[in-house]
């Protein structure tokens, strides 16, 4: 593909200061997945198992008026049908989950409608029936008489004051005063930083463009899929796919009105989130199907179903202004965008104005968003929520400021780049951070400084997240032989396993084949927060860290039993209790005090239970080379290189992979991806034929340079890494076709039609 | 969905029989790599499925009077396997290759990608540009006809309900010609053509274009035998000015919609783009070809 050498490379501190950390072994979770033989959410059947099949709204607007399930439950085979009345009415208020806010009133009402159908796919009724076959009979016999309403298909559409509401008395938070009459707007927010006019007064070069971006979906290749059961005694228990086997227990307890203790959840392999699964569709139906037929109840989506009904991320729209010194130093930044939210308030428009302009030190700003609902699927999490479309406006425009400037894009971004004490717009002032080194490394790198040809354009972007810590709960238990076992409460999806195996051996001084990691159900693990945010080797890490320090003061108090000395008398080394200034004790291995154990005071092992500090924010700098076929609109990405400071690597060679799958869904976001509506409102492209994400053949080897900078709130430096990587790809695309055509290209998807009528209009 | 009967005749007759018997509510399947997707997915129904799969005749191609019959359910693995096909009919050959991925292509035929009657698919011009025909059985006997008739709009066919396609029948290839097909897809596989264009030419002695054909897809409500566009190549030495003519022709030949793969404007535009690509590849293999 051009670049046949490989560039991936570890630049920075970590290198070759620890034993076990930074090396590159086989996954635990590896040879079980790439032999087919891992259990993901759709693989587990129970006995007396039936299955459940959801009717869902044909209309993107429509009021119920009535739910006729007789002609269903008459046929033979159907066991169960459930509607919106066989749920607990929830009442308004928000809770903090992690990344987002959660309103059970929303979620009650995106998992199964009550009065008003709010998208294509919304879920209206359950049915649950001996076959597959039968279920998909039973759904069609379930009779909905919908009165339908005009949709409201997008953000402009939606804030037209004419334009129909989707939720009666809905007022805009956070304008004051309040508004008096409602709107679809559900929310404005604001970070401001300095004086904004005094800013835009001392610049002597000011750029101001338009941007917007559509709705996409994370894409992820397992759609949802979940078993439950309900004992005579009402005790459930939910095999699921999902981000966190406890998010989905506080779920499913909340909407199905139970207590915790009596849901139990295994966690099942998971095919990809991003995000995605950081919410329930049909955990709650199954349960209550479950508990109304008196049968285990197993759901699994089609991939329509998955597109239609579950969580896309925003589509946006935005304006940015940015004023600088001729010597290209920034003066002010103002940032003002639309996202819109989907058919419930909540999209990720705030974390937007939050990361924007962050990888600036920039003392005059402000950045404005306004969430705004629309008869589509309600947004969910996904990677980086927010951050991807705010950084392709603000990157796009920082862009336009290098070529207005006259100057290098490269050099415009280290003029400005935020430093350790830098104050960030949404608050605090950064400890040590490695943004400036991801831009050395890429002025550095082979790629930046090889020559484009004809058709050919190059652009550069950055992108920042904060990445958060959060509950975390560990063990580590030692067993008789001196192996180890690390049980943790998070799902594996980009290779926590394997991390924690790495860190709960390099505490231990063992070799990591030696430690079996484990991903536990509910009651098997104390509570932790989902999987998200980019936190689980951050917080999890560091409960796994505490958990294995507490077992080697366990090893070195029953070698001082031993050895009939103080405790500070041993130290860990290499595996080893030693004894301190002496050579008199013949050191232990942990497989010698793991086999004395019963005659030293019992079984060993430790805990952790945490709310993780400390979460180390993540920067990153991406290189895009295109070439686009002047004819046709085709753009090829021919080079990719991801740089990003990422702390410390547990295992580069997952740190690469998710800069890599990062890059990848940017570029698809940047490139081919989008919903396409008919003027109904149905989604027309339910499909991966025609919902494109890249394929493999589309894009060249993603090089990824992981630049570290270690993490002073982690004992051995992590920073979360998921996240940064689909943050800088949309302007980094965005950035190299707007030089390969010598026009803005300012509206996502970059399309070949799109893109080819930008290239043959005037200006 | 509802039962299904499945029939695997050996004999051509057979199969005629029972897709006569089923009285029009039967779909052929050869690889079945749409239709059993369409089945699944209820686009489709059918109360009969008849197997063509096992007719041996139906999975040999033949060389013919100097050209080929290729049996309707020759998969494109195995009509790939045909260096002399590769050879003598590219345009043709890169046209069914296209279609899905290799596992796909272990399975999927030529006559299905004809028969399921969609106008973007990838090996239909270039047969149609090649001059191609089919050889029809059914329940009055057996009859030929030119590929361009078979398709009449998306997803329907000239065929009658007893009737299927036993052979594609490509002609004796003429000194100093050569075909080529091109696609324009936003990704570079397993995607559905927004355009497709296939050239077929043959040159004289001097490098004047004698003869052409020019055909496109997913341009129009059906595939489409453009005669304007080979107009403008013949009699010329297939050089700018008649490729642009080809190039205009070829966009206004075009009747395409708006729909989730491309706008009116862009199919129109990118018609005329690959026609004079494709043009100009048929017209390197013609050369070579001497």
């Amino acid at each position: 593909m051009g670049n046949e050498e490989k560039q991936n490379k570890v630049l920075g501190e970590g290198k070759g200061k620890y034993r076990v950390i930074g090396t590159r072994p086989v996954r635990p979770d590896g040879v079980d997945k790439v032999t087919g033989k891992a259990n993901f959410g759709a693989d587990l059947n129970v006995a007396d198992m039936i299955h459940g099949r959801v009717v869902r709204s044909p209309h993107a607007h429509a009021k119920i008026k009535s739910i006729n399930v007789k002609k269903a439950l008459a046929l033979p085979g159907v066991k169960a049908v459930i509607t919106a009345a066989d749920f607990p009415e929830l009442g308004p208020g928000d809770i903090a989950a992690g990344e987002v806010t959660v309103s059970f009133h929303d979620m009650s009402l995106t998992v199964i409608a009550r009065k008003k159908a709010l998208y294509d796919g919304h879920a209206i009724a359950a049915v649950a029936a001996t076959t597959p076959e039968i279920a998909a009979r039973a759904a069609e016999l379930i009779e909905v008489e919908y009165q339908v309403l005009k949709p409201v298909m997008t953000w402009k559409q939606a804030m037209d004051p004419t334009a129909p509401l989707l939720h009666e008395g809905q007022i805009t938070k956070g304008v004051k005063p309040a508004p008096e009459k409602p709107s679809n707007v559900a929310a404005r927010s604001e970070f401001a930083l300095g004086d904004l006019a005094a800013g835009f007064a001392e610049a002597e070069v000011i750029v101001e463009h338009e941007f917007s971006t559509e709705t996409v979906h994370q894409g992820y290749i397992e759609p949802h899929a979940c078993v439950a059961s309900m004992s005579a005694d009402g005790m459930a228990t939910v095999w699921a796919s999902s981000q966190g086997q406890f998010m989905v227990r506080a779920y499913v307890a909340k909407l199905c009105g139970m207590d915790i203790s009596k849901i139990k959840v295994i966690p099942a392999e998971i095919g990809g989130g991003f995000g995605g699964k950081t919410v329930v569709y049909l955990e709650p139906l199954a349960v209550a199907l479950a508990k109304k037929s008196g049968r285990p109840v197993k759901m699994v989506m089609t991939r329509d179903e998955v597109f239609r009904a579950t969580g896309p991320t925003s589509g946006g729209h935005g304006r940015c202004k940015i004023g600088a010194k001729k010597d290209g130093t920034i003066t002010a930044a103002d940032l003002e965008m639309e996202y819109e939210a989907g058919a419930f308030p909540g999209s990720p428009v705030m974390l937007g104005c939050m990361t924007g302009t962050t990888p600036y030190d920039i003392k005059n700003m402000r950045a404005v968003g306004y969430d705004v609902v629309v008869n589509r699927p309600k947004a969910a999490a996904y990677r980086a929520p927010g951050a991807p479309v705010a950084a392709f406006i603000v990157e796009s425009t920082m862009d336009m400021l290098a070529d207005k400037l006259g100057m290098c894009p490269l050099e415009l971004r280290l003029k400005n780049a935020a430093k350790e004490g830098t104050k960030a717009p949404y608050g605090p002032k950064f400890l040590a951070i490695g943004y400036e080194d991801t831009l050395l490394a890429a002025k550095a790198s082979k790629h930046w400084n090889t020559p484009l040809g004809p058709n050919q354009g190059r652009g550069i972007a950055s992108g920042f997240w904060f990445n958060i810590g959060g509950n975390s709960s560990a063990s580590v238990a030692l067993n008789e032989d001196g192996t180890v076992i690390v049980v943790e409460g998070n799902p594996d999806i980009g290779g926590s396993r394997a991390s924690m195996a790495m860190m709960t051996a390099e505490v231990l001084g063992i070799d990591v084949s030696r430690v079996k990691p484990l991903v536990a159900d509910t009651e098997s693990v104390p509570y932790s927060d989902l999987t998200g945010g980019s936190r689980v080797t951050f917080a999890t890490g560091k409960a796994v860290v505490e958990a294995a320090q507490d077992v080697v003061k366990q090893l070195r108090q029953r070698a001082a039993k031993i050895w009939e000395v103080d405790i500070d008398q041993v130290e860990w080394k290499d595996g080893m209790a030693v004894a301190i200034e002496t050579d008199k004790y013949k050191p232990l291995s942990i497989a010698d005090i793991a086999r004395m154990a019963g005659k030293t005071g019992g079984p060993i092992s430790g805990k952790a239970n945490i709310n993780a500090a400390g979460a180390g924010p993540g920067f990153g700098t991406h290189i895009c080379d295109v070439e686009v076929d002047p004819e046709t609109g085709y753009v090829k990405v021919l080079r990719y290189t991801a740089i990003q400071d990422v702390g410390t690597a547990i295992h580069p060679s997952y740190v690469e992979g998710q800069l890599q799958g990062g890059a990848a869904q940017g570029i698809g976001w940047a490139l081919n991806e989008e919903y396409v509506y008919s003027k109904e409102g149905n989604l027309l492209n339910t499909g991966f034929l025609d919902y494109r994400v890249p394929v493999a053949s589309d894009l060249p080897m993603i090089d990824a340079i992981l630049v570290e900078c270690p993490n002073p709130g982690h004992p051995y430096g992590v920073r979360g890494v998921g996240e940064v990587p689909i943050v800088p790809p949309l302007a980094a695309v965005a950035n190299a076709v707007s030089h390969a055509i010598g026009k803005r290209v300012d509206s996502l998807p970059i399309s070949p039609p799109k893109l080819l009528a930008k290239i043959q209009s005037k200006g | 969905m509802a039962e299904i009967q499945y029939a695997a005749p050996a004999t051509v007759a057979a199969a005629v029989k029972a897709l006569d018997a089923a009285k029009g509510k039967a779909k052929v399947l050869a690889g079945g790599t749409d239709l059993l997707v369409q089945l699944r997915a209820g686009r489709v129904n059918a109360n009969t499925l008849v197997d063509i799969k096992h007719i041996p005749e139906l999975r040999k191609v033949k060389k013919d009077k100097g050209g080929y019959r290729i049996g309707a359910a020759v998969s494109g693995a195995e009509l790939g396997e045909s260096d002399d096909f590769r050879a003598t009919w590219p345009g043709v050959l890169e046209g069914f290759e296209l279609i899905g991925s290799t596992q796909i292509q272990g399975r999927a035929s030529l006559g299905g990608n004809l028969c399921n009657g969609s106008p973007a698919a990838d090996s239909v011009p270039g047969m149609i540009a090649a001059g191609a025909t089919v050889t029809i059985a059914g329940a009055k006997g057996t009859r030929e006809a030119k590929v361009e008739d078979i398709v009449t709009g998306p997803g329907k066919t000239s065929l009658k309900p007893s009737e299927f396609v036993v052979s594609i029948n490509l002609p004796k290839r003429a000194k100093r010609s050569g075909d080529a097909y091109l696609r324009f897809i936003p990704r570079t596989e397993m995607d559905i053509a927004v355009v497709g264009a296939a050239v077929n030419l043959t040159l004289d002695a001097k490098g004047v274009c004698t003869d052409a054909r020019v055909a496109l897809g997913a341009v129009a409500p059906k595939p489409l035998l453009v005669k304007a566009a080979a107009k403008a190549l013949v009699g010329t030495k297939v050089d700018d000015a008649a490729l642009d003519a080809l190039a205009a022709a070829a966009s206004a030949a075009c009747d395409p919609i708006d729909d989730k793969r491309g706008t009116i404007e862009f199919r129109t535009k990118v018609a005329g783009v690959l026609a004079r690509r494709a043009a100009l590849i048929a017209l390197e293999r013609a050369r070579k070809n001497a």
